[in-house]
């Protein structure tokens, strides 16, 4: 399988990433070039094969239902571009 | 007198605790040697000298009163990516410009409450995606090690290549690392330096920025085996707060070493064997398995059929993971803001001023390998391909396998700017086909010091072992070392 310039723009727009026309050239050969390299996959028989969701047999470790953390707004936003009063601010989203 | 950044862990370590040297003096010693350095090698991204002065303090004070940990006093560089509390912590990405994290991450609040120094944080390919550290936002951090007669610049390998580089040039005692396709075991073989890591589940991710949370794993790079053991040691715990930490006591991997290899069964994997493998490595291959049989080891060939297919399955794996945790990085909660006519143009404009051109590919990649219509024919079928790669670690080691001696890298540390591999991503992907199958396994592996090639840059050789079975590892890799000896790069910066 292989990708055209309109499908990388897409997936660029999914990922939220801005691109240029040269960009999104450059980009469609690399991936062209990443997808043939993938394409030996599909050499492999995994008739019956179940896929991997966990390298090591355990059963997902669940804790108790109860807060055990919070009251620290501050420190939440302490790393945000632009924040006012606890709130990440954000350019307006509703009209 | 010899230079106190000389000593390994061990030594300082036992110096400290006799009160013969002082925990403020050492840190003092790495200190300068930094300043001297780093201008040179780009080794660190920040240095942290008030805290590590302070830090290496309180170490003197718990050292008179009887109160020391396993490390106390000991001066450790950060890799990047580990949160440490109000300290700079980007993950070597302009996205995360200024982010000084509000927690500390459990691998390294381990360090500290066993006595440990900070002396600041550690260069790395760009959220770890690399082979070279060439992706850093900070510019390359640069092999301690050149080729005899050469002047030119070597890369340290990737993706902790600031950490290799600050072991080997003795700007720290040991530092952290992490490792998720060979992060730790290739730039440890490119540096002359150890580097192991662990299970899948046996060090905590809380904390630490996270690329591809299935195969990202912690573990240390240190100047000997020894150093590595103890190192590991702390690092290692059960932790709550991340659910993939493994409910497992953390042994005394130290008192492994010097345990006989008798009766060990040692397997060697035919696929390794690749086309145009240049004779050094085989050669230094043979040589292990020679030191192992010498130590009482059998050695016995095996087959692990689906080795090929693990560097491309891990492209899938690790893009689709990484799409989707770089996902956070949206100009709102920390970081970089570029700002934008709406908010979708100030995601978008944000995200590609602070991802550099590795990871932008790797995150388009795997958005459309998850995209509607590909996931069964990418995603899901090199999940089911990891199922088959495990399968065949499980079939050996059924057999009566107790390790698996294999090459690290195929070839010595190359050029800074290598135009070859910068102008083919699948190339510099190469670079992996060693390391890689075992993150897709959960396994450990360690990388140790086996010989210089013919240009007089150090060689590595890689042990795969049982899940949990580090020990084995270090008992083994051990051998290796006390047969090849250590290496130090001459000095030149």
């Amino acid at each position: 399988m292989s990708v055209d310039l309109a499908t990388v723009k897409r997936v660029a727009r999914l990922a939220r990433i801005a691109v240029t026309e040269e960009e999104a050239e450059r980009m469609t050969g690399e991936l062209n070039g990443i997808l043939g390299f993938v394409e030996q996959l599909s050499e492999v028989d995994v008739t019956g094969v179940e896929p991997m969701t966990s390298v090591t047999p355990v059963a997902m470790k669940k804790r108790v239902d109860v807060v055990n953390d919070g009251d620290k707004a501050a420190d939440i936003v302490a790393n945000a571009p632009v924040a006012e009063q606890n709130f990440f601010l954000v350019p307006k989203v509703v009209e | 007198m010899t230079e106190l950044t000389s000593l390994t862990i061990a030594a300082a370590r036992d110096k400290l605790k006799s009160r013969e040297i002082k925990a403020v003096e050492l840190t003092e010693s790495y200190l300068k040697a930094i300043d001297a350095a780093n201008g040179a090698l780009n080794a660190y991204v920040t240095v942290t000298p008030d805290k590590a002065l302070e830090m290496a303090k309180a170490s003197d004070q718990r050292l008179s009163d009887g109160k020391a940990g396993a490390l106390e006093g000991i001066p450790l560089g950060v890799k990047d990516l580990f949160a440490t509390r109000d300290v700079h912590t980007q993950a070597c990405s302009h996205i995360l410009d200024g982010f000084k994290p509000q927690y500390e991450s459990t691998v390294t609040q381990n360090l500290w409450n066993e006595g440990a120094v900070m002396l600041g944080k550690l260069n790395m390919d760009e959220f770890a995606m690399g082979s070279s550290n060439e992706s850093s936002y900070y510019g390359p951090a640069v092999n301690p090690w050149k080729a005899k007669g050469s002047d030119e610049k070597l890369v340290p390998g990737g993706s902790s290549g600031g950490s290799a580089a600050a072991v080997a040039a003795h700007l720290c005692a040991g530092a952290t690392a992490t490792d998720t396709g060979g992060s730790i075991r290739q730039p440890a073989a490119f540096t002359g330096t150890v580097g192991i890591k662990p299970t899948y589940g046996r060090c905590s991710r809380w904390g630490i920025v996270a690329y591809a949370s299935s195969l990202d794993q912690a573990g240390p790079i240190a100047r000997d085996v020894r150093d590595a053991a103890i190192l590991l040691k702390t690092m290692a715990s059960v932790d709550a707060k991340d659910t993939t930490s493994v409910d497992v006591a953390v042994p005394d991997y130290e008192a492994a070493l010097g345990q006989s290899l008798k009766g060990m069964k040692i397997g060697i994997p035919k696929e390794y064997r690749i086309d145009g493998m240049p004779e050094e490595i085989e050669a230094l291959w043979r040589q292990g398995m020679q030191w192992l049989k010498d130590a009482g080891a059998e050695v016995v060939e095996i087959s692990l059929p689906h080795t090929k297919y693990a560097l491309p399955a891990y492209y899938i794996v690790a893009s689709a993971e990484a799409s989707s945790n770089l996902a956070r990085y949206d100009g709102v909660r920390y970081g970089l803001r570029v700002d934008g006519k709406d908010i979708a143009d100030m995601y978008e404009k944000t995200r590609a001023a602070g991802f550099g051109k590795e990871v932008q590919r790797r995150i388009l990649m795997g958005t459309y390998v998850l995209s509607a219509g590909y996931y069964d024919a990418y995603y899901l079928r090199a999940q089911k391909v990891r199922t088959l790669i495990k399968r065949d670690f499980e079939d050996a080691f059924h057999a009566g396998v107790d390790a698996i001696l294999a090459p690290i890298t195929p070839s010595s540390a190359f050029a800074i700017g290598d135009k070859e591999l910068a102008a083919d991503p699948v190339k510099m992907y190469l670079q992996d086909v060693f390391t890689i199958t075992l993150n897709m396994a959960g396994l450990p592996g360690i990388s140790v010091p086996a010989g210089l090639d013919h240009k007089g840059l150090p060689l590595g050789l890689q042990l795969i072992g049982k899940p949990f079975e580090e020990e084995t590892l270090f008992k083994t890799a051990h051998v290796i070392e006390q047969a090849a000896g250590t290496f130090t790069p001459a000095k030149w910066w």
